[in-house]
């Protein structure tokens, strides 16, 4: 298309304007560092187009900004004290609204094992209800025995507080329910313990028991995410239970009562369904190993695990 | 919700651009300016701007990448109708909510009275259903901006739109015609859903997570619980990219005649993404940044954060076709465009190139700074895609343990501010160096500091590492505007535009010292998904961040985290120190680069309450968000 009149006279205006520029501004002429030179790159620009040239990063041009001195600065500094003014109407609403509350019901394991005994149905799950910095969690896992209807559960309640970047204390009560044939006995504890984020991103969860006998266990549990593809994902887990007393309706024993090992490889068909497939391995300790040969059970089990994993 | 999209009538038709009326339909997926070809020779300013704009913000079906889509648009398509103003008009503006929730409407760069700028809680109470809010405000500048919602996460469901006001004084580039290209980001999720999600699980829309291979290269970054391919919270996993509201495959079309100068008003509307802008072939020059006039620069790529806008010119000699690529900045995805002899020609979509990987530099680690100057162009060796962690990882990390060596000789070349002294010298101190106290009172603070490259050698983390809520800590800050940034700095022959590059065309006639310094540090803590200014969010905070009026304010922006965030002022615009003197370029978003500390200078005169927030849309909504309070130091008690 042909330039028209106005084109030229705005080309002529570019000019112009360009060069009061540099007029109006003489330190850009006078500092090499940042000299205006016409495009040599361009082939498809006109001439008319110019570009700062910057050998190296630049350095100031023009007049120097200086900051006040300190002293100055707090002469000023003095009349900050001032009455912090409020938005000019209290009944508009907030412009985003930043307390909002999330939740997470993630059901980490939901899953059928095989293993030498009883075929078993397991579930472990946590779910978290909350802000920023305080929550509401709850914490459940157990087993049950597909054939006897025997097993065992577990539910903590707890409060949680952000109390550094990766870290969550938590403070609850944590419930156990044993289901035998000859009926189950059942203890509330209080629970005090850390979640959160280890440096090379583990993920711990660990906690101080209270039973309502004055009872004192220990548990440590570990996982971590260790991705094969962008959705094939191994996580490896660690758990292990410390008693300082014998409960004998719990099968605890004083000491190390067990260790856990698994190893799940799940398929992330997006992240809130994942069927995963793995192994798990259980090994008693001690006195706790000794209840459970005197109860006929086996203090050393390994499983082969299949499941699925939900995020809601 | 209920559809009140049924309530077009004759007001849902728009006039806005000179001479021309045209009709948006409720079916018009494509806003009519995109098709439309508008030509300098038309008279572009010849008075013939509407008297009286009508918006309407109504829920609306539309078919987006073939799929029905449940959106929130103005005048029924997306993004919204152009409006068009003059420079010294009064505009007047109606915006009427059919929604049944309330809504708003922010003019993104414009400098408005308080009571027009469109943040509900802030400017006023917002827009509740079935109200009709009248905009009136004298408009005071020119070149291309936009607007959007500023309630809740509508702005992620459609709500935006360009605006270009046309000068008084004739521009000082020509051109044969101007199109607008929007960017945008589309989901079909529900917005919620995706903040949920990423509170849920930060990394839910990261599908491209180091894996086992890079495990061994990674782990200094799993030692700091930090994910260096975190470069998008929300990716192409769950977005459709859009180039005036048609994804890739619709390819808007721009078309041109072989010899003619193109402007390209390019606007970043998009709610979390940035984009990286190329048309293989052409050169483009750079005249405008955030709708102010700069100093031609010829690049060949460049990078458009959240909100920003660029103008550039192209010049099409060649009847060929020509592909308009906007790749977003994580490579997840993209948008593209076509400039055309004609309708329904196209060029070859390029390559989408690897996703970038974080730094130590993005991490502020010191070892990394006198290692690698990471300086834009020069640094091809560090920047080569996924080797880049392995390369850097274990020799950087020892650099963790740093302060000793480093420090004695970063302080000496240390430019830093004011206000900071006091605040950074208890930073230094834990390092170890030796004093630098000497170098504090008597440091230019022109700003030029940072950038010169001798002297950029960081400002340390002070001990205070603002709480829980944020996770990470950039121990040193320091100038990055002489970075193009992440994935941009391996491109040889391949030019890419740098902050450092804008200079404003005309010197800024009420450049003065500034009297005051703020910093500011940007924080976050990743792992829930929190985003805060000095690792508090909004609802934290009881007072505003106090401006007094007519003080030339220095804002310095420490970002702590490991990601970008584009920095948005309502109300008064912030001059960029980059060393070009008096020609500092003005902004009203600037982006914010990981462990960066850069500093903007602001006129206060706006008296009254402003917005002051990051604009990736998550980021605002979780409280990276502030209130201004710009009040008169006289009459404030002592
Ligand atoms: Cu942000």
């Amino acid at each position: 298309m042909r330039i028209n009149d106005r084109g030229y006279r705005s080309t002529f205006v570019g000019l112009v304007s360009i060069l009061s520029t540099l007029f109006l501004a003489p330190a850009v002429l006078a500092e090499p560092e940042l000299g205006i030179e016409a495009s040599t790159q361009s082939t498809n620009i006109s001439h008319r187009l110019l570009r700062p040239k910057r050998t190296e990063p630049a350095v100031t041009v023009g007049q120097k900004v200086e900051m006040l001195t300190d002293e100055e600065r707090s002469r000023l500094s003095q009349s900050d004290n001032i009455d912090i003014p409020k938005l000019p109407r209290e009944d508009w609403p907030s412009p985003i609204g930043d307390n909002q509350t999330y939740y997470l019901l993630l059901l980490d394991q939901l899953e059928y094992r095989v293993n030498d005994g009883e075929d078993i149905f397991n579930w472990d799950a946590i779910s978290w209800i909350g802000g920023d910095y305080q929550r509401l969690w709850i914490k459940t896992e157990g087993d049950v025995g597909l054939d006897t209807g025997d097993g065992e559960a577990e539910l903590q309640l707890l409060y949680g507080k952000l109390i550094a970047p990766f870290f969550d204390l938590q403070a609850g009560i944590r419930y156990d329910q044993v289901y035998s044939s000859d009926g189950g006995p059942a203890r509330a504890s209080g629970v005090i313990g850390i979640q959160g984020l280890a440096p090379y991103l583990f993920e711990l969860d660990t906690a101080l028991f209270v039973s309502q006998d004055g009872d004192i266990s220990f548990r440590f549990g570990a996982e971590y995410q260790l991705l094969l593809t962008q959705r094939l994902i191994l996580q490896p887990e660690f758990e292990t239970n410390i008693a300082i007393q014998d409960v004998e309706e719990f099968g605890v024993g004083s000491g190390l009562n067990d260790i856990e090992l698994g190893l799940r490889l799940r398929y992330e068909i997006s992240r809130k369904f994942a069927p995963y497939v793995g192994v798990n391995w259980t090994r008693k300790f001690g006195d706790t190993a000794e209840l459970a040969e005197e109860e006929g059970e086996s203090t050393d089990n390994f499983a082969l695990v299949g499941g699925l994993r939900l995020l809601f | 919700m209920k559809n009140k999209s049924s309530t077009l009538n004759r007001r849902n038709f728009l006039r806005f651009t000179a001479g021309m009326s045209i009709a948006l339909g409720l079916d018009s997926l494509i806003p009519a300016y995109a098709k439309q070809v508008v030509t300098a020779n038309e008279p572009r300013n010849k008075g013939k701007y509407s008297d009286l704009i009508d918006l309407q913000i109504q829920q609306t079906k539309l078919p987006i990448a073939s799929k029905n889509a449940s959106t929130l648009t103005v005048n029924g398509s997306i993004p919204g109708p152009l409006v068009r103003l003059r420079e010294g008009q009064t505009a007047t503006i109606q915006v009427t909510n059919n929604l049944d929730e309330d809504t708003s409407l922010h003019w993104h760069g414009l400098i408005v009275p308080r009571e027009m700028d469109g943040v509900p809680g802030i400017s006023y109470a917002g827009i509740k259903p079935g109200e009709t809010f009248t905009y009136r405000f004298p408009v005071k500048q020119s070149g291309t901006y936009w607007y959007h919602s500023h309630s809740g996460l509508q702005e992620q469901l459609g709500h935006y739109g360009p605006i270009i006001i046309d000068p008084i004084e004739p521009e000082p580039f020509e051109y044969d015609r101007d199109y607008v290209v929007l960017l945008s980001d589309w989901t079909f999720e529900d917005p919620y859903e995706v903040l949920a999600n990423l509170k849920k699980f930060s990394p839910y829309y990261n599908y491209q997570r180091p894996t086992i291979g890079q495990l061994a290269k990674n782990l200094a970054w799993n030692r700091m619980r930090m994910d260096p391919t975190d470069i998008a919270d929300v990716t192409g996993a769950t977005y459709t990219y859009l180039m005036n509201g048609m994804a890739s495959d619709a390819n808007w079309t721009g078309l041109f005649k072989p010899g003619e100068k193109v402007r390209l008003r390019f606007i970043n509307g998009s709610a979390m993404t940035f984009f990286d802008i190329r048309i293989p072939g052409l050169k483009m020059t750079v005249v405008q940044a955030d709708g102010q006039n700069i100093m031609p620069v010829d690049v060949d790529e460049f990078r458009i954060a959240t909100a920003e806008t660029y103008d550039v010119i192209v010049e099409l000699q060649e009847n060929t076709a020509y592909t308009v690529f906007a790749e977003t900045m994580d490579r997840s995805g993209y948008a593209r465009g076509t400039l055309a002899p004609r309708q329904g020609m196209s060029a070859a979509i390029p390559k989408q190139r690897t996703r970038p990987i974080r730094t130590m530099a993005d991490m502020g680690m010191a070892g990394d700074m006198s290692g690698m100057d990471m300086s834009g162009n020069n640094s091809s060796h560090d920047m080569s895609g996924m080797n880049m962690g392995s390369n850097n990882s274990s020799h950087n990390m020892s650099g963790m343990d740093m302060g000793g060596n480093n420090s004695s000789h970063n302080m000496s070349g240390m430019d830093m501010g004011g206000n900071n002294s006091s605040h950074n010298m208890s930073g230094m101190d834990t390092s170890g160096s030796n004093s630098s106290s000497h170098n504090m009172p008597g440091m230019d603070m022109g700003g030029n500091s940072s950038n010169s490259m001798s002297n950029n050698r960081g400002v340390m983390h002070s001990a205070d590492t603002h709480g829980a809520g944020n996770s990470g800590v950039a121990m040193m800050s320091k100038s990055r505007l002489d970075e193009p940034g992440i994935g941009l700095q391996n491109t040889k022959n391949h030019r890419v535009l740098l902050y450092n590059d804008l200079i404003s065309l005309k010197p800024n006639q009420k450049q003065r010292k500034p009297e005051r310094e703020m910093e500011l540090h940007l924080t976050g803590n990743m792992e829930r998904y929190m985003w805060s200014f000095d690792g508090k969010k909004f609802s934290q905070i009881e007072e505003p961040m106090v401006f007094f009026d007519g003080e030339r304010l220095r804002l310095t922006f420490v970002n702590d985290t490991m990601m970008e965030h584009p920095i948005h002022l309502h109300g008064m615009w912030m001059e960029l120190v980059n060393g070009s003197g008096l020609n500092q370029p003005r902004k009203h978003t600037l982006n914010v680069k990981p462990a960066e500390r850069v500093s903007v200078d602001v006129n206060v005169d706006a008296p009254g309450y402003w917005a002051f927030h990051c604009h990736l849309l998550y980021h605002m909504k979780v409280g990276m968000f502030r209130t201004v309070a710009v009040v008169d130091r006289s009459t404030s008690t002592t």
